[in-house]
């Protein structure tokens, strides 16, 4: 059976990066940016699993990095829905546009 | 030896009153302060007087220097440094003396002068800051020192003329003092700095003693054809002569007759003025080293004394007309100390100044407590408001006559005695200067009895109703007559330097009848002009009209002065620098600023607020170094 090869997975990331880097600039609102970090953090995932498989494939450092990235982007969605509510209570809206404050 | 508590409590206790005034005396001292600042004073003179004695009987009788405090206060190196020191000579002793009775009676008659006026405790606590000042000028054995107590005396002359600060008249003449005498304390402070590089201390003594000896003298360092120690010594003396209003540094001191009366007796007539006198006596063997310099004190003194004793002749205001009297005295003071020989020999001139800066510390501030006293009565200053005066005030007629006396040089008062000293060493040193001394002297009896003629008679004798004159006025009156009249008969060069002859001038003799006489015709034009009210003086003044006008109006100095500041400085120095400070050194900070905020509102922008942007730099910011790590440093 002939393996996928690596760039088809490459592809695949790249495309979920630049997805992710879409949202991240086009969307207004908090939680959608919020997602699209997501999409960005998991095409990195998927770079460190297929270079690790196709690479290196006796060592584990790229499934490591993943895992720890999984967890960090857990508690980093914790934090960033913290600061929504904040945001929210502060402007009445998860619209960033609203909350532009911080300026000249 | 005596014991130095003492002595340094002399200076101090003033210094205390000034303190305790200053701070308290508005709260807690509002009536009291006068009588606090007397005591303090009083107990100072007491102790002055005490220690003269104990001086000059017991602990000094040779004349040697007895140092009775030495701190070292800041030092430079070895021997270079600032001591606070106090040195017992006959000169200080003297000086200790005159400066605190004169001050104690100058406190006693402002407690009857200045009653009822609001800053009543702020003008005994600037009069204790100047007595302070002044005994700590005379006491001084560091030349440094003597700098410090000089501006603290300029400081305190500021605010005593300035004390009615109300009247812009007084204001500006304050302003004019300080300028005028800081400017010349420039000349002192660079002379202060010549003579201690080339004599390696500050302290007087031991300057003197390296400036003196054979090994410098043979070293002789000059510049522009006189020596670099008597540039030094010509720097010291400008400081002294602005000090001591001398021409062309005078202007400042008929202005500052605007400051209360009383002050006007204590620091523009008897003390302050005679500091420079006091300074250029103190490093005497200095002057003495060089023969160009005593040339300049005879010739700046003795054309000091002749200008305004022409001035005085025609001003009208009695307060100025003493002004310029206290400047004329200063001159002969002054050439007296010109008319040292150059090897040290003949020490006449140098007693005859420092015996004339004794009595005439009690005729001059007589004659202006007493014009205070008919300032006060007749409220102007202007002597056509006055006359006939004699009946009404007959203490203050006897006083003034006693002084105008004194001052004129009529034997037996003391100013005949030491005048007749003046003039004697005059003769010896240099005929012309006596010649100017001698006319000098007839036209001060003249303007000064033209002063009493106009006062006390000339009109018909006014309302014989008589304002009772407090105890604390007549007491001071009639101790600075006594002094006036009998100061004369203290041998007194005998205290200066032990071992000179006790009378030089030998009393009435031969060499008192130029003197004397020129005095009497003085006195004589005088009273034919203004015993009685006529237009002889009118008359007179249109036959002499320009030299009238011209000595009317000072010689114009104040308006050459003011054509040089206003005028040429102003325009060709004072506005240039304006304009380079405005447009070149403004302009370069108002440049740098203006350059500064156009480029942040330029770059503002990019600090919108919306977390898109950051993001879009952010990402531009990754890519451009992931281009630079990928394709440049591979």
């Amino acid at each position: 059976m002939s393996q996928v090869p690596l760039t088809h997975i490459l592809f695949v990331s790249t495309a979920l990066f630049f997805i992710g880097m879409y949202g991240l600039f086009t969307r207004r609102n908090m939680i959608t940016m919020l997602m699209s970090v997501e999409l960005i953090l998991n095409s990195v995932n998927i770079n460190f699993v297929a270079f690790n498989k196709y690479l290196y494939p006796g060592a584990l450092e790229g499934l490591f990095f993943t895992l720890f990235i999984i967890a960090i982007a857990a508690a980093e969605a914790a934090v960033a829905i913290a600061i929504i509510i904040n945001l929210y209570r502060n402007f009445r809206s998860i619209d960033v546009e609203d909350a532009d404050e911080l300026k000249f | 030896m005596p014991n130095a508590a003492y002595i340094v409590l002399i200076p101090l206790l003033p210094l205390v009153g000034f303190v305790l005034l200053g701070l308290f005396g508005k709260k807690f001292f509002r009536k009291s302060s006068g009588i606090i600042g007397t005591g303090l004073v009083l107990v100072s003179a007491a102790l002055a007087i005490w220690v003269a004695y104990g001086y000059f009987f017991e602990w000094g009788t040779d004349g040697a220097s007895l140092k009775v405090l030495d701190m070292r206060w800041l030092a430079f190196s070895g021997g270079l440094s600032i001591d606070m020191n106090i040195v017992l000579q006959p000169l200080p002793v003297i000086m200790i003396v005159v400066v605190s009775f004169i001050s104690l009676m100058v406190h006693l008659f402002s407690l009857g002068y200045m009653k009822g006026e609001p800053r009543f405790a702020t003008y005994y606590a600037y009069l204790g800051l100047f007595t302070f000042s002044m005994l700590g000028l005379v006491l001084a054995g560091n030349l440094f020192e003597i700098y410090i107590f000089w501006e603290l005396v300029g400081c305190s002359s500021y605010l005593l003329i300035g004390f009615y600060y109300d009247r812009p008249t007084a204001v500006a003449a304050a302003k004019k003092a300080f300028i005028v005498t800081r400017f010349a304390d420039l000349g002192f402070l660079v002379g202060i700095l010549i003579l201690s590089f080339q004599g390696r201390t500050l302290d007087m003594d031991n300057l003197l003693q390296t400036l003196f000896s054979p090994a410098f003298q043979a070293s002789g360092v000059s510049f522009l054809g006189m020596s670099v120690v008597a540039w030094g010594a010509t720097l010291v003396f400008i400081g002294g002569a602005g000090k001591s209003a001398l021409f062309p540094l005078h202007i400042w001191l008929p202005d500052a007759m605007e400051g209360p009366t009383p002050v006007s007796a204590l620091i523009h007539a008897a003390t302050m003025v005679v500091a420079g006198v006091y300074l250029v006596a103190r490093l005497y063997l200095l002057y003495a080293l060089n023969g160009v310099v005593p040339q300049i004190l005879l010739y700046t003194g003795a054309f000091s004394a002749l200008l305004a004793a022409i001035i005085a002749c025609t001003q009208t205001d009695i307060k100025r007309v003493l002004a310029y009297s206290t400047m004329s005295q200063i001159g002969y003071m002054m050439f007296a100390l010109g008319t040292f020989r150059p090897a040290g020999t003949d020490f006449l001139g140098y007693t005859a100044s420092i015996f004339h800066l004794f009595t005439h510390a009690f005729f001059k501030a007589l004659l202006f407590l007493c014009a205070g006293v008919i300032i006060h009565r007749v409220h102007s200053n202007e002597m056509k408001d006055m006359g006939g005066l004699r009946k009404a005030m007959p203490l203050t007629h006897i006083c003034f006559l006693v002084a105008c006396l004194a001052i004129s040089g009529i034997p037996p008062f003391s100013g005949f005695f030491s005048k007749e000293e003046i003039l004697l060493a005059a003769w010896r040193a240099n005929k012309f200067v006596y010649a100017m001394g001698l006319f000098t002297s007839g036209l001060t009896a003249f303007y000064m009895f033209r002063l009493y003629f106009a006062v006390f008679w000339h009109r018909p004798v006014t309302d014989g109703h008589r304002h009772p004159m407090p105890l604390f006025e007549s007491i001071p009156l009639v101790i600075l007559a006594l002094g006036a009249a009998f100061a004369g008969f203290i041998p007194f060069s005998r205290f200066i330097l032990p071992g000179a002859p006790e009378r030089a001038g030998g009393g009435i003799g031969v060499f008192s009848i130029a003197p004397v006489g020129i005095a009497l015709v003085g006195i004589g034009i005088a009273a034919w002009l203004y015993r009685k009210e006529s237009d002889r003086p009118q008359r007179v003044a249109t036959s002499m009209r320009g030299l009238y006008t011209f000595a009317y109006h000072k010689f114009y100095i104040d308006e050459v002065y003011l054509f040089v500041t206003k005028k040429i400085i102003f325009n060709l120095v004072g506005r240039p620098a304006a304009w380079i400070d405005r447009n070149i050194v403004d302009g370069l900070m108002n440049g740098m600023a203006a350059t500064t905020a156009r480029i942040s509102a330029g770059i503002k922008g990019v600090q919108s607020g919306k977390v898109q942007d950051y993001t879009w730099f952010f990402f531009i910011g990754i890519a451009g170094l992931a281009v630079i790590f990928i394709y440049i440093y591979t």
